[in-house]
């Protein structure tokens, strides 16, 4: 057993790396020639000199903002889906419908935002409406399975005190079990929408608007100038989400 | 608090009222800018298209030939992924080795605490491994995808440097977090900073940078399908093209293929952790 995993896991990943590079057959050489290097510096240099013009930055500045929304709506629609999805899946509803809306809830997770932004292109149209959208099915799927863990960990004691007492069933989910798993709910929905303001950036690739949409087209157009700018943005996006994420975790999660 | 008319009225109404309020005002210029409308999907025309699309998915496309594509498709996914940790490794340990303070000679007489200008030396290689990092895969896939073509080289490249970026930061951390006694002592009596890392730092770290490998290969094969997308190769590549056919029968396929493949990665890399860690 312990030659097995000395020599023969090791040698089978090797094996692996070198039958992936064979299998592609990357024209390394034609890369890194000087021809192929000459290509590449001449296109890389034409990010070297970002657009800063006062009309690509303002429509910089759009496309930014029209990320946000999408991300935020997007998350705000999925929180509500999730929760909807959250109660079945945790067994309040009997057992057919807690195995229907677990299996619904993996399915919008297993398929990546990008595919079910392509997915909402052809059914909604091109736009940041597609883009909301398959941030809203995704999310919710994540979000639906952690709100009903998190459902399914709160105890029980408080709502069925108020039920005892007379009080309806949404009144005891109201007042009995949702002031406990409130800090939760909001945690999770702030944590996926600092995923999704970086996935909706890119989103656009597929035609969902926001960011993405700008650079596509840029780089369609041949436009490096303008597309470095809008690199550029992304890159101040994702730092400052990054930075203002970490701050806000150590000021009041930690503290 | 007993007293049932004390308890008539929610104590807290108000303000939840006002918070909601305030949420609302916030969001509402977003709807605005989302264009947010669900009427779209359920709009004659477009119901009907999808409709259609939608009832392809069923069956599945299973022709001879077309599961010869979709074989290929898969292989191709795997080989970007494996291909592009194997070139994100090579650039990653370098880095890491040239970012981290557990080799630095100048915080042995200073209780672990390296001078300012050693500091300042490492910065560039951070900020070179924060860059590639913070500029999401599939940017560099598009980006690379205008550089060298469509097919599966651009995403091999998206992927050795996006996870480069990742895999330096974590393995940096890592060389960090262990204990550096050994390190120092080696470093102390006069090793080199390569002789001290893998008999001081490299047992100690094995473990913990094996089980981080394994999940971003995990990662990475599905980013590559996403990368697809962009038109760097492999499944997502073929799911780009049929969706755009409107064959639903090959997407449903190919989405298959790909819950099965994030599956058996998944799978693979818990026996790997667990045979590693």
């Amino acid at each position: 057993m312990k030659v097995l995993s000395r020599l023969l896991i090791p040698a089978a990943l090797l094996a692996a790396v070198i039958a992936a590079f064979a299998f592609l057959q990357l024209e390394a050489s034609a890369l890194l020639s000087r021809e192929g290097l000459g290509q590449m510096a001449d296109y890389a240099s034409g990010f070297l000199a970002p657009d800063l013009s006062p009309a690509h930055l303002r429509a910089i500045g759009h496309g930014a903002l029209e990320t946000l929304a999408m991300s935020a709506i997007g998350t705000l629609l999925a929180a509500l889906l999730g929760l909807l999805l959250a109660l079945p899946a945790a067994g309040r509803f009997g057992m057919l419908l807690q195995a229907a809306s677990r299996l619904l809830l993996n399915a919008l997770r297993a398929i990546p935002e990008l595919v079910w932004a392509a997915l909402m292109v052809l059914a909604a149209g091109l736009g940041p409406n597609a883009g909301t959208l398959a941030l809203a099915l995704h999310t919710a799927g994540v979000l639906g399975r952690l709100f009903a863990e998190a459902l399914e960990n709160t105890p029980p004691a408080p709502g069925e005190a108020l039920r005892l007492s007379g009080s309806g069933r949404v009144a005891a989910f109201c007042y009995g079990t949702l002031p406990m798993l409130w800090p939760q709910l909001v945690a999770y929905t702030l944590y996926r929408w600092e995923n999704n303001i970086r996935m909706a950036s890119v989103l656009g690739f597929v035609g969902a608007g926001g960011l993405g949409q700008m650079l596509y087209m840029s780089l369609s157009l041949f436009q490096e100038a303008q597309a470095s700018t809008v690199i550029l943005a992304m890159l101040l996006m994702v730092l400052a989400v990054d930075s203002l994420s970490g701050w806000a975790r150590q000021r009041w999660v930690r503290g | 608090m007993l007293n049932p008319t004390l308890a008539q009225r929610d104590p807290a109404a108000a303000s939840r009222l006002l918070l909601t309020l305030l949420a609302v005002a916030l969001l509402w210029p977003g709807l605005g800018l989302s264009e947010l409308d669900l009427g779209v999907l359920f709009d004659g025309s477009n119901a009907d298209t999808m409709g259609t699309f939608l009832a392809g998915f069923w069956p599945p496309e299973h022709g001879g030939e077309f599961l010869a594509l979709l074989w290929q498709a898969t292989l191709e996914t795997l080989a970007i992924a494996t291909a592009g940790m194997a070139l994100a490794l090579a650039v990653a340990i370098p880095c890491a080795l040239l970012a981290t303070r557990a080799l630095s000679i100048s915080a042995l007489s200073r209780g672990g605490r390296p001078a300012w200008w050693a500091q300042a030396l490492r910065w560039p290689v951070r900020g070179l491994l924060i860059v590639l990092r913070s500029i999401p895969e599939i940017v560099w896939a598009l980006l690379f995808v205008r550089a060298v073509g469509l097919g599966p080289t651009a995403g091999v490249l998206a992927i050795a440097i996006t996870y480069a970026g990742m895999l330096g930061k974590v393995y940096a951390e890592i060389f960090e977090s262990v204990d550096p006694l050994p390190a120092r002592a080696l470093l102390g009596a006069g090793a080199s900073r390569l002789q001290a890392f893998f008999y001081g730092v490299l047992p100690q770290a094995t473990a913990e940078m094996l089980s981080y490998t394994v999940y971003r290969w995990e990662c990475a094969i599905r980013a590559s399908v996403v990368m697809g997308f962009v038109g760097a190769g492999g499944l997502g590549q073929q799911m780009d093209l049929s969706m755009r056919m409107f064959a639903g029968g090959e997407v449903a396929s190919m989405l298959l293929t790909f819950l099965l493949l994030v599956l058996l990665a998944d799978l693979l890399s818990r026996v790997l952790r667990w045979r590693f860690a």
